[in-house]
């Protein structure tokens, strides 16, 4: 690797002992030995296996849900539904007050995605919690669902989840989060150019090797330990002493070793029905997704829809940027509320843009509830612009690097936000992505600095 | 129930062990205990059969036998078997090849069982303890089949008259998008005298594609002559759709890959 | 339930087990016999996390039943360093920062160990080909092949 010192050379300082060097990674040893604990590595005596019985529809109401033929099965300790969870309507963020709570631990009265958790089987045998997750029988009255973001959207679409009584998440800011700078279409009107174009993109999975889970065990002080895979280890803590109405000093959670995660193993999914089935048989219990569970089940990144117009001068400045941007959350917030916000935030993308309007939605579904995943809210919207900035460029004649040139933000520039910019780096990650990528651009552009306003 | 395993020294008592209802026949443990493992609990008790026989290759006068239980690995190391071994490392990794079985290909749904398109292609004989059967026949009664395969047999394909091509989006490995197996006989002059062509993924199983080999009778392998025979290729399939590729995208990129594989 | 018993040689230690007929060679490996090297990522044999080396071949303890291994020489990532000291493979995915998660790493070093026991000087294709049974989704596999062939240079540098 190659440090290129000219940048940034009045505050770059020499001879650091860290940066620069490789180093050993310290969770290697045990990865290459095998000794790496990951939570199913601990294993119990008498220890108890969790299955789920999940909805076949995307949309039901539940009339009746009866385990007697279950509870007989040989093998099974116990069967939890809806009323055995102390608190089962809950929302991941509601410990930093987002709210409402929009979501139920085990289903009640309604199912409204596809793969939903109704009820829990608890036996002695993997086998044996199949068999009788198998006899567990659920009526259902199924009702019209919707997948469609802009069809939700609709006046008399199904309403997809009666906590939050319309198909979009309601923010302080009204039905989206928005972004006015300046005025976007006095921005239009001067433009030489008005390119208005849409982007969407599916639910992607991350697909860790190992898939979500826990194995909890009772301790003989009344405490729960719980080996877990999570990778939001208080806030799965946190959430759990709701949901289960116990103090967080009765629940120990041992984690940080993570067999890849990649922003799926931030829900609190298993731990607290896991934790509930220890305490309620006395037992050590292991709840893991199998791995069509994880590709299934588990939250994948967000589908998204992002139109984006901007009005544009023949000398390339973009001067007005109009987006409005979808987050498909399916049928639950979990982290999808906080991902459409991030988008709001994003979408001027890296350049100094006077007139910006946005608007983004988080829309309920009955798809499969989307959560965190590495640059959510963020990284479809990259897409979006940067394919856009191509779209501009070529619009304008102009070389397509050139033309970002034209924009890039630079250190005092007033962002959309309002947010004056510090830092940046842009210029000279283009200029050095200029000679690496031997994609040469006008002298002037390779004399550009992030320091130095534009004219 | 639970799951158990029944082992049997001779393929007749495991054949009557069989009958047993939720019993299913452990080969290389690749369908079967995936089954198990995904929670498909209508199998409860599993047969296997240690008869050594049933892992011979055999190879004389042009013809080879080969044991139920022989593996993909097997096959693709066997220097008789060499025109066959594309198709052999075509199944899954190392690993799998270790373990799959040739009698277990010819049960695995699409978009699995890449050899036994291969061996569609050679119009192989499916052998049990006591029938014969032309492979064609075997496949569309499998979901019925009841008894052991013991073995497969087929003439050996000279190596420039078979050609084989499992068509996947991730590299080095991946599921098939499709699979094809070509047979043909030529003419000195390079006219197609006699065309047997398979086709994996076109259906839920191996199944000949009838309509091109007719129309290749005649021709000589160009682009043009062989144009119609490849406008035919989509005639009586019925592709699966699966997370990869769906069956229109199959039909779509069938006549493409099966040109490209005819003139090669 | 019927238990049945299982008697192999596990890393050249005699093991035996009474097992659930029908229990998966990796759920005997973990749960009964303690060796968590082999990890469960798919039960399904398309990820190689569970690969472990059964009479000299790769094979995936998640659909071998225990039952069928009587007799056999097993061995895992567990018992590759001897003494302490690590085995060349394990020394390379070191070296090379072929591990992020860890999780996948066990079955690829099994993976890779075959290859080079058959293949001391693999090409980089036959790297690609060995390792194809095994799925890892962090580091996008170039470090794990580099390892691979970094371990193939140490071994043959120590035997000239």
């Amino acid at each position: 690797m190659e440090l290129r010192k000219n940048y940034f050379a009045d505050v770059r300082k020499d001879g650091l002992n860290e940066i620069g060097q490789p180093r050993p990674r310290l969770d290697s040893p045990g990865h290459v030995t095998g000794k790496t604990a990951y939570f199913a590595d601990r294993n119990f005596p008498d220890m108890l296996h969790l299955k789920m019985v999940r909805s076949p529809h995307h949309h039901a109401r539940i009339r009746s849900i009866d385990t007697s033929a279950a509870e007989k099965h040989p093998g099974v300790v116990k069967i939890l539904t809806a009323k055995d969870v102390p608190h089962n309507v809950y929302t991941i963020l509601i410990l930093i007050q987002i709210g409402p709570e929009d979501e139920t631990v085990l289903a009640d009265g309604k199912v409204r995605w596809k793969g939903e958790a109704v009820v829990a089987v608890l036996a002695e045998t993997e086998r044996a919690a199949q068999e009788a997750a198998a006899k567990v029988k659920v009526d259902y009255e199924v009702l019209p669902a919707v997948f469609d973001m802009e069809e939700a959207l609709k006046p008399g679409a199904p309403l997809v989840n009666e906590y939050h009584g319309q198909n979009h998440y309601l923010y302080d800011s009204g039905e989206c989060r928005k972004v006015r700078f300046g005025d976007v279409e006095a921005g239009f009107a001067g433009a030489d150019h008005i390119l208005e174009q849409s982007y969407q993109s599916s639910p992607i999975e991350h697909a860790p090797t190992e898939t979500t889970g826990c194995v909890v065990a009772p301790e003989g002080n009344d405490r729960f330990t719980c080996y877990t895979n999570t990778q939001a280890m208080f806030f799965t803590l946190d959430n759990t002493s709701i949901i289960l109405q116990m103090p967080g000093s009765k629940l120990h959670f041992v984690g940080g070793t993570v067999g890849g995660g990649f922003g799926g193993k931030v829900d609190v999914i298993v731990e607290p029905i896991a934790i509930l089935g220890a305490k309620l048989t006395g037992r050590p219990v292991c709840f893991i997704y199998s791995r069509e569970e994880e590709m299934q089940i588990s939250s994948p990144r967000a589908a998204e829809k992002v139109v984006i117009k901007d009005g544009v001068m023949k000398d390339g400045r973009i001067v007005a940027r109009k987006v409005t941007g979808y987050t498909d959350a399916g049928a639950y917030s979990r982290h999808s509320p906080y991902g459409a916000q991030k988008g709001a935030a994003h979408y001027p993308g890296p350049y100094t843009i006077p007139n910006v309007w946005i608007d983004t939605y988080c829309v309920y579904t009955n798809r499969t509830p989307s959560s965190a995943m590495r640059g959510f809210g963020v990284t479809i919207g990259d897409f979006a612009l940067e394919v856009q900035m191509d779209k501009l460029a070529r619009l304008i004649g102009m070389d397509p690097l050139e033309f970002r040139f034209v924009n890039a933000y630079r250190d005092g520039d007033m962002k959309a936000h309002r947010q004056p910019t510090e830092g940046a780096a842009l210029i000279e990650c283009m200029q050095e992505a200029s000679r690496a990528a031997n994609w040469p651009v006008a002298e002037e552009f390779m004399a550009m600095s992030s320091y130095t306003k534009g004219a | 129930m639970t799951l158990a395993l029944q082992t049997f020294s001779t393929v007749k008592d495991a054949n009557a062990a069989l009958q047993a209802a939720g019993t299913r026949y452990l080969g290389g443990g690749t369908l079967v205990v995936r089954a198990a493992n995904e929670g498909d609990i209508s199998v409860s008790s599993l047969v296997r059969v240690t008869e050594t026989s049933l892992q011979a290759i055999a190879v004389s006068g042009g013809e080879a036998r080969l044991g139920a239980s022989v593996t993909m690995a097997a096959i693709a190391r066997h220097p008789e078997l060499a025109a066959l071994a594309p198709a052999a490392r075509a199944v899954g990794g190392p690993a799998i090849r270790n373990m799959a079985t040739v009698g277990g290909n010819l049960f695995a749904p699409a978009p699995y069982g890449d050899f036994t398109v291969a061996l569609l292609a050679l119009d192989a004989i499916i052998v049990t303890e006591d029938s014969e059967v032309p492979i064609q026949t075997f496949l569309a009664g499998r979901d019925a089949s009841r008894a052991i395969v013991t073995g497969i047999t087929f003439v050996l394909p000279r190596a420039e008259s078979f050609r084989f091509l499992k068509v996947s989006r991730v590299k080095p490995k991946g599921v098939s998008v499709l699979s094809i197996a070509t047979h043909l006989q030529r003419a000195a002059d390079g006219t197609v005298t006699s065309a047997r062509i398979a086709l994996g993924c076109m259906a839920d199983r191996p199944m000949r594609a009838r309509a091109t080999e007719k129309a290749l009778l005649g021709c000589k392998l160009t682009a043009e002559e062989i144009a119609p025979a490849l406008a035919a290729a989509g005639e009586g399939t019925s592709p699966i759709t699966d997370p990869v590729a769906s069956a229109w995208y199959r039909n779509e990129v069938l006549p493409v890959h099966l040109g490209r594989l005819l003139l090669a | 339930m019927a238990k049945v018993p299982v008697q192999f040689t596990l890393n050249g230690a005699e093991k035996a087990e009474f097992v659930d007929s029908g229990t998966t060679l990796l759920h005997a490996l973990r749960d009964k016999i303690g060796d968590t090297s082999p990890k469960g990522g798919c039960h399904q044999g398309t990820c190689g996390a569970c690969s472990v080396i059964i009479d000299g071949e790769l094979r995936l303890s998640c659909l071998t039943l225990a039952e069928t291994c009587n007799g056999a020489e097993i061995r895992t990532t567990s018992g590759l360093a001897e003494a302490g000291v690590l085995h060349p493979l394990q020394r390379a995915f070191l070296d090379a920062f072929a591990t992020q998660c860890g999780f996948c790493t066990p079955g690829m070093i099994m993976a890779a160990k075959v290859l080079l026991d058959h293949t001391p000087n693999p090409s980089r294709e036959e790297v690609v080909e060995a390792l194809s049974s095994n799925i890892c989704r962090c580091t996008g596999y170039e470090p794990i092949i580099q390892a691979v062939l970094r371990a193939a240079r140490a071994n043959s540098q120590n035997a000239a």
